[in-house]
């Protein structure tokens, strides 16, 4: 029985992940849109201190980025790389130990955030006892990659595992940079950096965990699963092979475009700009290729709701990684910065993007794992439309809200004098933020759907049992 | 060997991929990091700036506990609205005893990096346990726990000294020595306002002048 299991590929810790993505999914987008009723109706913490909105909104982006994120990522991560490289899991009790150490790390960490442990930095809120936790994990997860890789019985290392590769590699280099503290007690540390420095480091670090874990982990699952769904092979190889390193040189430099007019030396925000802007070539060659991927498989578009959500996701890629670089430009950022258009920008990042992508990977996947027929398809469009309508209505209202807010917050009259005091701004937004509930609310909807749809795909159903394929002596290795 | 053949090196040996990616993504790094994490004049406080008094910083951990920082910002942009609206603009010499900075990114309420002195005490006891008995319209959350708790229930005030001092901030041994009997009898809520009232007070005209000459 053990020989057996040594050659058949490790699905179920893909399963068992896929699970607890979802399940981070519903929560996460549910405090979201939790904290987005509180911006309409503000006294609905009830004063208690772990419905503020201030505890809570960490708990709903770390939830997202780190619980339904990363969960995805290691799933598909560990279904493509076993794939691609035709050999199981390396070290597979390391794999299921990085499974559920990340699930308790997310869990105790968000826990810890409603108990006010924050570092206040921007997505690595988590105190330094969670920070040493993630890099022992994420170092495990990489020992398990990088060694199926190693193990592997085909030559060439293929395109989706680069991108995997970049990011656990680079994720794990930001980490431990901007995580230097020291501690004064289990729930609190101080920043190893003070002031402009820190501004400098965080965002270098803020930047690029979105540049390498929700840009780049997630185009690994494009070139990975799109051919795989279309049925067609990667356009450009040759364009993949230039993306891939374009993007991992430049991504790193943007971070500063988060700093304009901040007191931070100003050829670092200049600097900022430039590679922002240039950032726009290496994210759409690779959204160039996956568009040329499908281009012979449109029919496909109305049959396959998998395939639906990732074109879908490919536009609002395409949308979110052209609105970046606009809004890192100086003066679209004087108006931008501070303000929800911010918050819009992400959010057609992480919903149209992250979301539809990872939606549409698991109504692939749940049915081949589980070995039949997902339970409905019906259900599954609806689920499509729901996202859709949903994150449009969220980013239309964000960008109504945000363009009004700059240009109201900078608006000066023929006196020289402030035309609006702060005060009516704000209260001015209260029906764009009832908007953005009713997104939010259509989204998670959706979302609970998904998770209802592959639960009862998956119901009493064992995994199928994949054996590697054989390879092509041409291009095998380790024969 | 044109690029595919030099590339195909890359992806055919696992320890040269890792590599790779490694250099290519240091680079970035190394280029702003390195030359902003040793100019001294980031490091060089402005002539008012003085590290956090024990009440102020632990003002300044419930400030980061409630993360007040996610919908406040401390940075006051050099724009002509902004020094309207705020006051004076933000000085990188004005936070070299900021760990972490709290600058923010998002203004669901206001900047706060010039609150200090703009309102009473009382007032912002008012705000914080109620905000709508002062701002009408505000969308700001109440925290009526601030005033249940004592200042020094927020954590080990020596040992948070003590830390900060080994981190370069020029705590006298008498500052440290006294730090818990600066907070005996005071409540969270008096720390954070005696917090808040200090805020942007780095300031010094001194500054403003250089900053004016070079423009």
């Amino acid at each position: 029985m053990q020989a057996a299991d040594n050659k058949i590929y490790q699905d179920k810790i893909v399963i068992r992940l896929i699970q607890f993505s979802v399940v981070w999914a519903v929560i996460a987008i549910g405090a979201g849109v939790y904290i987005a009723a509180e911006l309409v109706w503000p006294t609905i913490d009830f004063g208690q201190y772990w419905l503020s909105f201030g505890r809570l909104r960490p708990v709903h982006t770390n939830g997202v980025i780190f619980g339904f994120g990363v969960s995805a990522l290691m799933a598909t991560g560990f279904y493509s790389v076993q794939r691609t490289s035709h050999v199981p899991l390396f070290a597979p009790r390391l794999a299921w130990f990085v499974c559920y150490a990340w699930q308790l790390i997310v869990l105790l960490g968000a826990l810890s955030l409603l108990a006010g442990w924050n570092t206040t930095k921007e997505y690595a809120e988590l105190e330094w006892p969670f920070d040493i936790a993630i890099a022992i994990v994420w170092i495990c997860f990489g020992v398990v990659f990088f060694g199926t890789i190693a193990q592997r019985k085909i030559k060439p290392i293929y395109i989706s595992n680069w991108f995997y590769g970049a990011l656990i590699i680079v994720i794990a280099m930001l980490h431990v940079v901007n995580s230097l503290a020291l501690p004064v007690s289990i729930d609190k540390s101080y920043s190893a950096y003070a002031g402009a420095q820190d501004a400098v480091v965080q965002w270098w670090y803020g930047h690029n965990a979105v540049g390498f874990l929700l840009t780049g982990g997630f185009l690994g699952m494009v070139y990975y699963f799109l051919p795989k769904i279309a049925g067609r092979p990667i356009w450009s190889y040759r364009l993949s092979v230039v993306a891939f390193w374009a993007f991992v040189y430049a991504y790193i430099w943007a971070g500063p475009h988060h700093l304009h007019y901040n007191a931070i030396p100003e050829w670092v925000q200049s600097l900022g700009v430039i590679m922002s802007v240039i950032l726009l070539a290496p994210s759409w060659a690779t959204l160039v290729n996956g568009v040329m991927t499908v281009s012979t498989a449109w029919e496909k578009l109305r049959t396959d709701p998998a395939l639906k959500f990732i074109v879908l996701s490919l536009a609002f890629y395409g949308l979110a990684t052209f609105e970046g670089p606009m809004m890192a430009i100086r003066s679209v950022n004087v108006v931008s910065h501070f303000t929800d258009w911010t918050v819009g920008h992400v959010h057609s990042g992480a919903l149209g993007w992250n979301a539809m992508i990872t939606y549409g990977t698991f109504y692939f996947l749940v049915p081949r794992l589980a070995g039949r027929e997902l339970h409905s398809t019906r259900l599954a469009n609806i689920h499509f439309w729901l996202a859709f309508s949903g994150t449009m209505l969220y980013i239309i209202a964000m960008w109504a809200a945000g363009v009004s807010q700059g240009l109201l917050w900078l608006s000066i009259d023929g006196l020289g004098e402030l035309s609006f005091d702060f005060k009516d701004i704000m209260a001015s937004m209260t029906p764009y933020y009832l908007l953005r509930l009713i997104a939010g609310l259509v989204f998670l909807l959706g979302t609970v759907l998904m998770a209802y749809n592959l639960f009862m795909t998956l119901k009493g159903q064992r995994s199928v049992k994949v054996t590697p394929p054989a390879v092509d002596p041409a291009y095998g290795v380790n024969a | 060997m044109n690029g595919l053949t030099f590339h195909r090196k890359i992806e055919e040996n696992t320890g040269l991929l890792i590599f790779g990616i490694l250099f290519v993504s240091a680079i970035g790094g190394l280029v702003q990091l390195l030359p902003v994490l040793t100019q001294e004049s980031l490091e060089t406080a402005s002539a008012n700036t003085r590290p956090y008094s024990a009440v102020e910083l632990t003002g300044r951990d419930i400030y980061m506990r409630e993360n007040c920082v996610v919908c406040h910002s401390q940075q006051v942009r050099p724009l002509v609205a902004e020094v309207e609206r705020y006051g004076p603009y933000s000085r990188a010499g004005e936070f070299v005893y900021d760990r972490p900075f709290l600058w923010g990114s998002k203004r669901t309420g206001p900047d706060l990096h010039r609150i200090g002195g703009k309102y009473s005490d009382d007032w912002h006891r008012l705000h914080l346990l109620d905000p709508r008995a002062v701002v009408p319209n505000s969308i700001m959350p109440a925290y009526p726990w601030l005033d249940e708790r004592q200042a020094s229930d927020t954590g080990d005030i020596t040992n948070k000294l003590t830390v900060l001092r080994r981190l370069g901030h020029p705590y006298t041994d008498e500052q440290v020595a006294n730090a818990e009997a600066d907070l005996e009898g005071l409540t969270e809520m008096d720390a954070l306002i005696v917090y808040l009232q200090m805020l942007g007070t780095g300031f010094s005209e001194e500054d403003a002048a250089m900053a004016g000459g070079a423009h």
